[in-house]
């Protein structure tokens, strides 16, 4: 047992991070630290940035544009990116459809859409959930019927985040009505510039526009557009879903959002003096830090597990990392709101205009605690992984 | 980075963990527990048979040369079978201070003996109003010639009616709450002057209040200096909250362990009442907690080692505070989860969940560290 990193992962880490330092747009990071959203042209220049040196799609096989990085190492990077922060790649391309293509799909779909996501001149969306298939997923109703070379497309998703900006979209639909929930389904990828595609905002409590719902109305789309066999779509889904391990702990997300209380309680006042020599607040804080650490380590035994024996089936320990990874993140933003006190109240006044300098700061607290009651909801929500734990580990 | 235990630890496990097995039943800890002192010899000596009481020793003076992740081991282990021999107090804390500060003559007085298993030690720090703040010392140590006099008292004193030896923390100089002036000094436990007031403790375990008056002492009994030794205690205790830290590990996993079996049986309503999903995401947030605290441990553990002593201590008050708040949420649920049934002495549910609750209690409880931690800068 030795917890400590070797040099050469210090070295690395140390790359990284100067890489970050040099390239980032500032505007870019300071519209991150704030909670702000990215317009679709910020987020982009960065990926090309970043694809441009080879980091676009760390995690592929070499042979895709990955960069053969251990696990150990692949944990450094994103800590440093979410930590510094700068925009992660498109998880919808980078870590859910790509794998799927280069994992399931034939020759002609690896060389026709691989590298157009690593450079993110297609903006994938996801398109799983639907109105009423949401942690019951298979019950899905959206269909696909075949008609000569082409598959006809009708029925609606809903919640898919960013497909105002998406070219793409990878869709789970019903081809085989008569089988069993899970048995009929397939995983068809089309362009969201195709014919009866209709995208109609969805506002979030932040006042945000980051979903939306998706209408297909005999959308018509080429036969070779499916990804994998027919009706095998719920074993890919499921694939990509268990994909993302320890990523979803956001480790580094929260690191930087505690420096940045830190930093903040110590300028804020609270009874004539800043609000971070008050012992109430001084140990709540401290308790979200010592939880985060324990995370931290939870999280890095996963990843020398998968150093050790190999990536095999999707490990029930991050389910832990979900659930406590989303707890913390949402405990970090409860704690900005104390920390901005009263001043959580004013609605994004002023804008990004740089018009007060001096309150810029607080504009996106009170939408940042709204919008991240999110993260227990999403990507299998908290509920759904405590059922993962009670039957795939305890066996309840 | 690797959180694997190598060939030797491994074997060391499984070691400890099949001689616990075979020796260490719920209903043998009832028979040990009638013991004289309150726990087994016999045990203690199979224990000494298998090199564990040497474990942290340097070879020069006839231990093992372990580290932390062994001591981990053993303590996960202990927990895990809800051990009541006194490893803590003798080999974890006594061991501890022969090997930071004992000189090589203190070292061939008591490590053999605590190797073999024909000695035991306690630690007699604890005072009516010094809480956790270890530098809290009312009890004196004057110079008398050479050696010392000692009055004070002392209380739940951990295997304070067996040990042979006692280590007692007396103030030397200055003030009660002065961090200069604490001395650590090595006093037979059958020195004239000393008495004992013995009894279980909550968790089953036996403690003593260990009244010192008037209690002569040779030069040769005092560890380290005299006059400045509060870091050596520091150390020494912070190596004791790892210690605990691992046991709660064990305890927590036995504890999920045995109520995830207890709901797989016990039927209601028709159904075995794991079936209940109330009851299932209830088991589900005692493995999160439990696998937090694991994390911590192993933490803790690597920290023991940390050069700094800032550091360190700040690395093992944060773990002490993870392993504070699963343990008690892995307890009370535990017996929860049992019913009526947990809240007997029958089961053995019931008696992991009192001896995590005293560990939270023992040397600096959750708010208490985690103050520390807080005042300290915090830890990101
Ligand atoms: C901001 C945001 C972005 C999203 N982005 C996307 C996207 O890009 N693409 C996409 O396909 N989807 C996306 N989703 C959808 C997301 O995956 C679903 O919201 C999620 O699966 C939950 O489904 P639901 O909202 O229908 O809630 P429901 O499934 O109706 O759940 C409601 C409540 O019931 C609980 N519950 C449900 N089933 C159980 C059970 N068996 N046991 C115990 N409790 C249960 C849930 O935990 C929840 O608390 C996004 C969601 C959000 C909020
Ligand atoms: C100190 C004490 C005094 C008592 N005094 C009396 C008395 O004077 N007279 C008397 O008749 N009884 C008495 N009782 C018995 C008491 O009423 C029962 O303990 C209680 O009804 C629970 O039953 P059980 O212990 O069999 O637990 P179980 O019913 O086996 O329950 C075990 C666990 O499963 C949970 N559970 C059970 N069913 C469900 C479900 N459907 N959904 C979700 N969770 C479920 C329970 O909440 C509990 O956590 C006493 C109990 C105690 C501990």
């Amino acid at each position: 047992m030795d917890l400590a990193f070797t040099k050469e992962e210090q070295a690395f880490r140390e790359e990284v991070r100067q890489f970050f330092r040099d390239n980032v747009p500032p505007d870019t990071r300071r519209k991150m630290v704030e909670g702000r959203h990215l317009s679709k042209d910020e987020m982009v220049t960065w990926w090309r940035i970043l694809n441009k040196k080879g980091w676009g799609v760390s995690h592929w096989p070499k042979q895709y544009g990955g960069t053969g990085w251990t696990s150990v190492q692949h944990y450094i990077f994103n800590e440093e990116l979410q930590s510094y922060p700068a925009p992660q790649p498109l998880a919808f391309g980078v870590s859910m459809v790509g794998p799927v293509i280069y994992t399931f799909g034939n020759e002609e779909q690896k060389k026709q859409y691989l590298p157009r996501i690593a450079n993110v001149d297609d903006w994938w969306c996801q398109g799983f959930s639907e109105p009423g298939s949401g942690s019951d997923l298979a019950s899905l109703k959206t269909k696909a019927e075949r008609k000569g070379d082409k598959w006809i497309i009708n029925g609606q998703k809903t919640w898919t985040t960013l497909a105002q900006h998406a070219d793409m979209i990878f869709c789970l639909c019903r081809t085989d009505p008569g089988a069993k929930k899970q048995m009929g389904i397939s995983f068809i990828v089309f362009s969201m510039k195709s014919k009866g595609v209709t995208v109609r905002p969805i506002q979030t409590i932040d006042g945000g526009v980051e979903v939306n719902e998706v209408f297909f109305d005999d959308v018509e789309v080429p036969v070779e557009n499916l990804i994998g066999e027919e009706n095998k779509g719920w074993d890919y889904a499921k694939f990509l879903l268990g994909n993302e391990r320890t990523g979803i702990a956001r480790v580094g997300v929260s690191k930087e959002r505690l420096r940045r209380i830190r930093d903040l309680a110590g300028k804020v006042e609270s009874g004539g003096k800043p609000i971070i020599q008050d012992a109430a607040f001084r140990e709540k804080l401290a308790a979200c830090e010592i939880e985060l650490k324990a995370l931290e380590l939870t999280q890095l035994r996963v990843v020398a597990d998968e150093g050790k024996h190999g990536k095999g089936k999707p490990n029930p320990a991050s389910s832990v990392l979900k659930i406590k990874g989303s707890e913390i993140q949402q405990t970090t933003t409860e704690l900005l709101m104390e920390v901005i006190g009263p001043f959580a109240a004013p609605y994004d006044v002023h804008g990004d205009d740089g018009s007060n300098e001096a309150m810029d700061w607080t504009a996106q607290i009170a939408p940042s605690y709204f919008n991240n009651r999110k993260v227990s909801i999403y990507g299998g929500s908290n509920e759904i992984q405590r059922n993962i734990i009670a039957k795939a580990v305890l066996g309840l | 980075m690797d959180f694997d235990l190598n060939e030797e630890q491994r074997l060391l496990k499984d070691s400890i963990d099949g001689l616990l097995t075979d020796s260490y039943d719920f209903e043998s800890r009832k028979k040990y527990m009638m013991e004289k002192g309150g726990w087994s010899k016999t045990v203690w000596l199979k224990l000494a048979e298998q090199g564990l009481l040497g474990l942290p020793f340097a070879e020069a003076d006839g231990g093992f040369g372990g580290g932390g992740v062994e001591t981990m081991i053993v303590m996960e282990a202990l927990g895990k079978a809800l051990v009541l021999e006194p490893y803590l107090a003798t080999v974890v804390i006594g061991g501890g201070f022969l090997r930071h500060a004992g000189t090589d003559a203190q070292k061939a007085a008591h490590v053999p003996g605590i190797i073999d298993g024909s000695k035991t030690l306690a630690f007699a720090q604890l005072e009516k109003n010094s809480r956790y703040d270890l530098f809290d010392v009312a009890t004196t140590a004057k110079k008398k010639g050479d050696g010392w006099v000692i009055d004070g008292e002392k209380f739940v004193v951990l295997n304070g009616e067996n040990a042979d030896t006692l280590i007692v923390t007396a103030r030397t100089k200055g003030e009660r709450r002065d961090k200069a002036g604490i001395g650590v000094f090595l006093v037979p436990a059958n020195a004239k002057g000393v008495t004992k007031k013995s009894y279980p403790t909550q968790d089953g375990l036996h403690a003593a209040d260990i009244t010192l008056t008037g209690v002569e002492i040779g030069p040769d009994a005092v560890l380290g200096n005299p006059e400045d030794s509060l870091a050596l205690i520091e150390r020494v205790v912070d190596e004791a909250r790892v210690a605990l830290c691992a046991e709660a590990v064990g305890l927590m996993d036995e504890s999920l362990k045995t109520t995830v079996e207890y709901i797989k049986t016990r039927k209601q309503f028709g159904v075995a009442i794991g079936s209940f999903q109330s009851l299932q995401h209830r088991a589900s947030d005692m493995f999160v907690a439990a696998e937090q605290a694991r994390s911590m441990s192993m933490f803790a553990t690597m920290a023991g080692d940390f050069e700094n002593a800032k550091e360190r201590s700040n690395a093992i008050a944060a773990a002490k505070v993870q392993i504070g708040k699963s343990l008690k949420f892995v307890g009370q649920q535990a017996i929860q989860l049992h019913g009526g049934i947990g809240m007997t002495m029958e089961a053995k549910i019931g008696h992991y969940f009192k001896r995590l609750t005293m560990i939270e209690n023992s040397f600096g409880d959750t708010d208490y560290h985690q103050r520390r931690v807080a005042d300290g800068g915090g830890l990101i």
